[in-house]
């Protein structure tokens, strides 16, 4: 079975800095894929380019064995298939938490309001938040805004979900019940790419760690085997760092 | 000459007064269509149409009003049209509120985090969609103090299309302050008349402004 995102060979440039100078990423349908490596690497550039909110200068991009050109009408395709998770969530401030997981079935997927309004309910309850129907985001705790994020983009029923940093501006008490919602997506055969720091939960979760490095996947493979034998100097040294940084959690 | 009672001076400044929330009305409504299409123009993704929008703005904010009204009032007539001092002062306001309310707007919108459009863009929603539903109704609310607030620096501009003999109630002052002999008078019954419009409008502003600025708990 051809992989459900395939981006090979990937160039980005900003202004005259190349961010990513050939990244290749292979991530199979059902497969969660965890993606780590030093600020600035270009993580959060290559799942932007992985939903098309960046174009990439070079190289070839395919998801669900749909090739992606910078064409804006591919693009809102490829975004049909792929969903996003914000590290500041992006709730819509003026809707109700209802509302915002309703609003893109109801425009883009053409739902009747009802069957929005029953979707919404769902994809709530699947995050714990039902109750919160009706709730603004202000009204909200961080990891709750979060999860109704999640619910959000899950509502468009994408064939893969991209998480960047999901966890970082949250209060560490509630980083848990976002990763916990992570767990569940995971265990229920969602394929996911996580940009994360969260080291242990990445060791735990995913079948595949991804350590960018100077714009290209420096490493990659199972988890345990990279954390245990580093081939790089590169990656030995970010997780001693890594290791360090999040002992507390 | 004629002799002017007190009613008399009144009555010919209310009518003034008239004309001056005609116009301003007229302004409003027309440069906020003309403010709308500068939006629409200064976020659209093409380069060109986006910096012809900006010239626009530039060139409207940037003159003095008087100098616009002059251009028209006697660009036109030169060029042999003759265009009344009404349709002169409607549209040449128009096209100043028009870059005011435009650039008011744009600030708005521009003030929205970049993840608002990011996260509507990710949910497939088209260009479009993107404004309407999500940029759109959050710039409105943000938008509403500085609106206000412009329209009342419109209703005082409008003071400056006497000069070209639109009859409002500057005008209507000068004339018959100039009959009368009487110009403090006058001119403090004009005043009047513009605090009158003016006050309750800039009131609004201010009370939006602390609505809209307040910590969002209740709704
Ligand atoms: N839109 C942009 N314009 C200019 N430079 C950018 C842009 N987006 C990213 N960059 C730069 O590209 C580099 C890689 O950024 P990116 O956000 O992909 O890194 P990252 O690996 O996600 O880092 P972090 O862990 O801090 O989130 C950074 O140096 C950043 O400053
Ligand atoms: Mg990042």
């Amino acid at each position: 079975m051809p992989p459900l995102i395939n981006a090979d060979g990937i160039h980005k440039s900003f202004g005259g800095m190349e961010v990513l100078r050939g990244t290749t990423l292979r991530v199979d349908e059902g497969e969660v894929a965890a993606v780590i490596g030093r600020s600035g690497s270009g993580k959060s550039t290559l799942l932007r380019i992985l939903n098309g909110l960046e174009t990439c200068d070079a190289g070839f991009l395919s998801v669900d064995g749909e090739r992606i050109s910078g064409l804006e009408r591919d693009l809102r395709r490829l975004r049909l298939k792929v969903g996003m998770v914000f590290q500041q969530f992006n709730l819509f401030p003026h809707l109700t938490a209802g509302e915002n997981v309703m609003l893109a079935p109801r425009a883009v997927k053409r739902l009747s309001r009802p069957e929005a309004k029953s979707l919404a309910g769902e994809m709530l309850a699947g995050v714990g938040l039902a109750d919160r129907f009706d709730a603004f985001p202000d009204q909200l705790s961080g990891g709750q805004q979060q999860r109704v994020a999640i619910a959000r983009a899950l509502a468009m029923r994408p064939r893969v979900l991209l998480c960047d940093e999901i966890t970082s501006a949250l209060d560490p008490e509630l980083v848990g019940e976002v990763l916990e919602v992570v767990r569940k997506l995971a265990a229920a055969g969602m394929t996911l790419v996580l940009v994360t720091h969260e080291m242990r939960f990445a060791r735990e979760v995913c079948d595949r760690l991804v350590f960018m490095h100077n714009g290209v996947v420096g490493e990659e493979g199972k988890p345990a085997e990279l954390f245990s034998r580093p081939q790089t100097p590169e990656l030995a040294a970010f997780i001693g760092q890594a290791g360090q940084g999040s002992a507390g959690r | 000459m004629i002799r002017f009672t007190f009613p008399d001076i009144v009555r010919g400044l209310v009518s003034g007064l008239f004309w001056t929330v005609g116009l301003s009305l007229i302004a409003f409504l027309g440069g906020g269509l003309a403010g709308f299409a500068i939006l629409m123009a200064r976020l659209s993704r093409n380069r060109i149409v986006s910096r012809a929008a900006s010239l626009y703005i530039e060139f409207f904010q940037g003159a003095p009003l008087l100098m616009q009204l002059f251009l028209v009032f006697f660009g036109f007539s030169l060029l042999g049209f003759n265009i009344s001092p009404l349709a002169t002062a409607a549209s040449v306001l128009t096209l100043y509120a028009g870059a005011y309310l435009g650039e008011i707007w744009r600030g708005s919108v521009e003030s929205l985090p970049r993840g608002q459009w990011e996260a509507a863009e990710s949910l497939a929603l088209g260009r479009w969609a993107q404004l309407r539903l999500v940029i759109l109704p959050q710039a409105l609310r943000i938008s509403i103090p500085p609106t206000v607030g412009f329209s009342v620096q419109l209703v005082k501009g409008t003071a400056v299309t006497s000069i070209i003999g639109f009859l409002e109630i500057t005008k209507a002052g000068t004339m018959i302050a100039n009959a009368t002999y009487r110009p403090l008078m006058v001119y403090g019954l004009a005043a009047l008349g513009y605090f009158l419009l003016c006050f309750p409008l800039s009131l609004a502003a201010r009370r939006l402004e602390r609505r809209f600025h307040a910590p969002a708990d209740k709704r």
